[in-house]
């Protein structure tokens, strides 16, 4: 009978044991890499949702407020840049494109994004993936609008239904546009960026419903049908941000000092990858929070299988002497625990793994469409193998604690034992 | 003169291979002080003896200290010609299992084995033993048989057989492989003395065909008619400290 039957063996005979301890090992696993899944889910989301765009310009203001309005509809702008700015830098040689965005409005508690048809031309995001209608197309009219996946999906939008644009991005502001509503014309399709979250409509537009307002209200007595607007001249004043492309990348840091010595206004230019590090960095103290948590998930797991086999061993010191007795060495007494504990680590391992892509498998649709985060199901990699190279490396280790309790225990010591 | 013609003496009977076993001057100590001094043992080849003590008068340990599970603080234990208490580490674990089965008090079997696969174990660990035997589970099954341990039980766990039949598979598991020496420890302690006469009768038959010889402690006079010789543990040894493992 081979060492490695008699261990099995022996693990058979405490499988409830072993079995529970396998279990917190593979959950503890499945935990570890959940949450590294999600940690490193969730920096690729971030970093994902804006690519191909080699600037951003606003107002002058810091990068990341800038990256987070102008990008992530967070906060609001401190000032706009006027379209005679807007119109300079798009004349640039450099340039390749220029898609402006207006900001300020919101509907029933998504942004409202004024911008042009080049917007949904040139938006890139996750490695270059460009947006996409779900059905319809970019607005055509006027008084059209593009909804993001999730203001369909949640307000229940389809293409030709109409919707009303409140003034202000607050909830519930009560000043609506409800004179010159707007039909929707195209739905985008699901990209886990801000982009589903926002109400697209003509930069014109913005200027459309807002020619008989001013300074938040509505302006008394005034009040200019939709069908008359249509004929007045609704060239943007200002602008919130731009997003620009670059016909060469070389001329990167050359554009961007261009913007930032702009003479004629305060402006900033961003660039999106370094803005988003530096905003990543500012809430790089809740990521090392979920590595803290993995490895203690991992090391608390660990100490429960030195603590199981602790607790077996007493219950095994008949075992061990019974194979001593017929001329065990001590090394072999040692290598049998730490075999077993090897195992039980490995086992843990390999079940946690595939819980693991059980359960990404069964929540990644879940978390694309409610979260917007996107986690792709990877073969297991270089980094998941490392990873169960350690856990069983471990658990080797662990058991050489009760291993060499055994091993020191002399043999009269376990054929003393009466029952 | 007389020094000289001892020592001779003691060589030849050292070396002697009509001589299984042979303790001189040996003593061990526990912690705490209490200890065991044996002044002089033998055990033909072949023989089998009977050593008689009370519970708790240092049987076990004259056991283990025959066996090389615990180590003697002074003198020889010679057995089969090697001085058991010179050999260290995983030497004595082998010279062990080659030249010795063992028959615990509580029988000692892996509850969770089988039962032929718990006499199998010696196997494993001694090469000479293995060697001894062309078919092991042949072997262990005939061991079995010749026990009394019927073949439909052999595959069954060792845990659900009842007393009697783990200590016959305890007897099997000693003999595998003709070991030199079958050591005993109160075998027969948990059977009535018609049970504890007819394994006693099952395992002097397999001694013979083994060619064995049998140590065994007890504290029941009545299995002496069993035995070749019985000898008493306070003739060849003396408790040492408050009293004896």
């Amino acid at each position: 009978m081979s060492l490695l039957r008699l261990a099995l063996l022996s693990l058979w005979n405490r499988r409830l044991t072993a079995i529970l301890t396998i279990l917190g090992i593979a959950l503890s696993v499945t935990l570890f890499l959940s949450v590294e899944k999600l940690r490193t889910g969730a920096r690729d989301s971030f970093a994902n949702t804006i690519s191909g765009t080699d600037l951003i310009v606003g107002a002058r203001a810091g990068d990341v407020q800038l990256l987070l309005y102008s990008v992530f509809r967070i906060g609001n702008a401190t000032n706009n840049i006027t379209w005679e700015s807007y119109q300079d830098i798009a004349g640039r040689s450099e340039v390749d494109w220029i898609v402006p965005i207006s900001l300020g409005d919101s509907h029933r508690g998504y942004r409202v994004v004024g911008t042009t048809p080049g917007f949904f031309e040139h938006y890139r995001y996750r490695r270059d993936t460009g947006l996409r209608f779900t059905d319809g197309e970019a607005f055509g009219d006027l008084f059209d609008t593009v909804v993001g996946a999730d203001v369909a999906r949640s307000l229940g939008y389809a293409v030709g239904d109409r919707i009303v644009v409140s003034h202000g991005t607050g909830r519930g502001t009560g000043a609506e546009h409800d004179d010159k509503p707007f039909r929707v014309a195209g739905i985008l399709a699901k990209t886990g960026t801000p982009v589903d979250r926002a109400v697209y409509v003509g930069l014109e537009a913005i200027e459309a419903i807002h020619v008989d307002w001013q300074g938040g209200g509505r302006v008394e007595g005034l009040q200019i049908p939709a069908e008359r607007v249509r004929n007045m001249d609704l060239t943007p004043k200002t602008v919130t941000a731009a997003l620009v492309g670059l016909k060469s990348r070389i001329t990167t840091f050359r554009f961007q000092r261009f913007v930032n010595e702009y003479e004629e206004e305060p402006m900033t230019a961003i660039l999106p990858g370094v803005a988003l590090s530096n905003l990543w960095s500012l809430v790089g103290v809740a990521e090392r929070a979920l590595s803290a948590v993995s490895i203690m998930v991992i090391v608390t797991a660990l100490l429960g299988l030195v603590t199981t086999l602790l607790a077996s061993l007493e219950e095994r010191r008949r075992e061990m002497a019974i194979l001593r007795a017929n001329g065990a060495s001590p090394r072999t007494v040692m290598g049998l625990l730490t075999a077993e504990s090897g195992l039980i680590a490995l086992a843990g391992a390999v079940l946690g793994l595939a819980f693991y892509y059980i359960l990404l498998f069964a929540l990644q649709p879940l978390l694309d469409a409610r979260f917007g985060l996107y986690l792709k199901v990877d073969i297991p990699g270089v980094r998941e193998g490392a990873i169960l190279a350690f856990i069983v490396l471990a658990g080797i280790v662990a058991g050489l604690v009760p291993a060499w309790r055994a091993y020191r225990r002399s043999l009269a010591d376990g054929m003393s034992i009466r029952s | 003169m007389r020094v000289k013609s001892a020592r001779t003496k003691r060589f030849s009977r050292l070396n002697d291979p009509e001589h299984a076993l042979n303790i001189r001057d040996a003593a061990f100590s526990w912690e705490g002080g209490f200890g065991i001094e044996i002044a002089d043992f033998d055990l033909l080849a072949r023989e089998r003896v009977l050593l008689l003590g009370p519970s708790g008068g240092g049987k076990s340990t004259f056991l283990n200290l025959v066996a090389g599970i615990t180590t003697p603080s002074r003198g020889r234990i010679d057995v089969l010609g090697t001085d058991i208490a010179r050999l260290r580490g995983s030497k004595v674990d082998r010279f062990r299992v080659d030249s010795f089965g063992i028959i615990f008090q509580m029988f000692n079997l892996l509850p969770w084995v089988s039962a032929l696969d718990n006499v199998l174990v010696p196997l494993r660990f001694s090469k000479l033993r293995r060697a001894r035997v062309a078919d092991a589970r042949g072997e262990a099954a005939r061991l079995l048989g010749a026990l009394g341990i019927d073949a439909t039980l052999h595959d069954q766990r060792a845990g659900t057989l009842s007393v009697g039949q783990q200590q016959r598979v305890a007897a099997a598991r000693a003999l595998i492989g003709g070991p030199g020496i079958i050591l005993a420890d109160e075998p027969t302690s948990a059977l009535d003395s018609a049970n504890a006469r007819a394994f006693l009768d099952l395992l002097g038959a397999e001694l013979e065909a083994a060619r064995a010889a049998l140590l065994m402690v007890s504290h029941d006079e009545a299995l002496a008619g069993s035995f070749d010789r019985v000898v008493r543990l306070d003739d060849i040894a003396r408790a040492t400290g408050s009293a004896a493992a």
